[in-house]
């Protein structure tokens, strides 16, 4: 069997726009299907949580159009994942809408799109929990109950391979999927075309990110792989870039726990005894993965719920001594809020006073916090379930600073630089409330695969 | 060059940090070559123990501590004290975490 090959132009579809040069450089190449993921929890709870999207419509729609385009004049399937950064319903259904408006624009010949829908509401894993299925928690996290769900706003569960591979083995041409872990997105044609799960899911573990597994570090650039069994060769599509056995290798760990272990709704991926060499200047390859079925297939469930209205003042301070003292500074303004507005836990209110110059990056993790900065940059973030109270907590957290009460301080006028006096309006509060897993009946339960035909050339004819 | 202390910096060609999911923040020390990676592995300055002591974390606040020898890496994993990008979280991405690894000195 000749080997499948994947052109994948970006590791998060519409992120940024992607590189068209090394894009249409892969498409020369033939390739057999063109992959990309849109999706990431890197990006924070509030996208899932607002059911909002972290990427302009534009450059979502930049790609979709490059992708579409070449599948099209190519006559192969294209694979989109985890749909406008988060995977919910509304990201799939905006997705195919611009599948759709792109097919009318360029007139394109009928072809036929499958939707997986991934969302699940929080009543489902309610009743579920009610059958007593247990939502196990991941990382640490203790797992869902009742109060834990009545946190939570929005959920997408996480396929794997199988309802994408079915949905091309059923004739899609175009698959934009919700929520799914990046390498399905990749495994689903490597499964059709006989290869193993152990090379499919590895394939796609490899190529999931792009450029960022070649070197010297370039972002949107495209990559193809050639994909035989047991034998994954990766190489870049900017005539600069090299993928060496370093950088697959490399990559291979990144934005994970554990470079051994992948795991996926039915099963895990094992890369222990996995082997990265040289093929020629330009091409890595890759071997040796295994995969172990699970015995019980297991959902992943991402969840993400409100915790309040949030507001935000940046505050500057110059004074030597005001910085030397900031934290007596800072626990007076807190004393005067508790008084004001009761005690944070009980009346429902935070203030986090981001301290920048000294420890705003790392926190309580910053292992040399400056004894004496120069200056100190303070954003003074208050989250509280009513905007008015918010915004009012903040006025007063910003201002309490400005009078400090310090005992020898020498600047009675002010003792801190209001950049401006003014509350900023941030978006709300969202919190990760879900990073769970839940037993499945199998690969298909939870996920909705609906067909439609497009016809490009009717729609612009109506 | 006066200075005759060997840091990570000087043996790392990558030192990066970034999200593992959501609660956790990982980190990578790719070194350049395999004579440097060895160096470092073998010195021990990069444990469980030194990153806890240099985070000023508990052990049990580090979930992972890999070397992985396909990339001449040592890698490891810290849970997060909160969620990525809840409110009072400084670094959604987990992406400016490493700098102190920097000075990390190698004998």
């Amino acid at each position: 069997m000749d080997a499948v090959t994947i052109l994948c132009p970006t590791g998060h579809l519409g992120f940024t726009p992607f590189e068209k040069g090394s894009f249409l450089a892969g498409c020369e190449h033939k390739p057999d299907v063109i992959v990309a993921d849109s999706g990431s929890c890197d990006i924070g709870p509030y996208p899932l949580g607002a059911d909002s999207q972290a990427s302009p419509p534009a450059w979502q729609k930049h790609d979709l159009e490059a992708m579409l385009l070449a599948a099209r004049r190519l006559g192969v399937p294209m694979i989109v994942g985890s749909a406008s950064d988060t995977g919910t319903d509304r990201g799939v259904e905006q997705f195919a809408a611009m599948i759709r408006d792109i097919a009318s624009e360029h007139g394109l010949a009928s072809f036929r799109l499958a939707t997986i829908k991934s969302e699940q509401t929080p009543q489902f894993l309610l009743e579920r929990l009610a059958a007593g299925m247990p939502i196990k928690g991941l990382d640490g996290r203790a797992d869902a109950d009742e109060v834990l769900l009545a946190r939570t706003d929005r959920i997408v569960a996480v396929m794997d391979a199988e309802p994408i591979a079915a949905a091309l083995r059923e004739g899609a041409e175009v698959v934009i999927a919700g929520r799914a872990s990046d390498c399905a997105l990749f495994a689903a044609p490597l499964l059709n075309a006989g290869l193993s799960p152990a090379t499919a899911y590895f394939a796609g573990k490899l190529m999931e990110c792009a450029s960022f597994c070649c070197e010297p570090f370039m972002g949107k650039e495209s990559i193809l792989g050639r994909i035989a069994e047991d034998d994954i060769r990766i190489t870049p599509l900017h005539p600069r870039q090299r993928c060496t056995p370093a950088s697959l290798a490399g990559h291979a760990m990144y934005e994970r726990r554990n470079p051994f272990y992948e795991h996926v709704l039915s099963g895990t991926l094992d890369m222990r005894n996995c082997r990265y060499e040289a093929v020629d200047e330009r091409t890595a390859r890759a071997s040796g993965a295994v995969f172990i079925p699970a015995a019980q297939p297991m959902v992943k469930l991402e969840g993400a719920g409100k915790v309040g209205e949030r507001r935000l003042a940046v505050v500057g301070i110059r004074d030597p001594y005001v910085i030397e003292n900031i934290e007596a500074a800072i626990a007076w303004a807190r004393a005067r809020l508790s008084e004001r507005f009761g005690a944070p836990d009980q009346a429902g209110w935070a203030v986090h006073y981001h301290l920048f110059g000294r420890n705003g990056v790392m926190s309580e993790l910053e292992p040399s916090p400056p004894a004496h900065p120069h200056e100190l940059g303070i954003v003074v973030e208050t989250v509280c379930r009513d905007a008015a109270t918010a915004e009012e907590i903040c006025a007063l957290a910003a201002r309490n600073l400005f009078y400090a009460r310090l005992p020898e301080v020498k600047g009675t006028a002010g003792t801190a630089a209001l950049m401006a006096d003014e509350i900023l309006i941030g978006k709300p509060g969202y919190e990760w409330t879900l990073n769970h897993v839940m037993p499945v009946r199998d690969a298909f339960e939870l996920f909705r695969t609906e067909f439609h035909l497009v016809d490009g050339r009717a729609r612009r004819a109506a | 060059m006066l200075c005759n202390r060997t840091s990570l910096r000087d043996l790392a060609s990558t030192i990066r940090s970034k999200n593992a999911g959501v609660d956790h923040i990982t980190f990578d020390l790719i070194f350049k070559d395999r004579t440097a990676f060895e160096r470092v592995r073998d010195s021990g300055v990069i444990s469980p123990e030194s990153i806890s002591a240099l985070y000023h974390i508990p052990r049990e606040r580090i979930t992972d501590f890999v070397v992985f020898e396909p990339a001449n890496a040592i890698k490891f994993t810290i849970r997060r004290s909160r969620p990525s990008g809840s409110p009072g979280e400084s670094d959604v991405f987990g992406s400016q975490h490493y700098a102190p690894l920097f000075e990390v000195e190698v004998p």
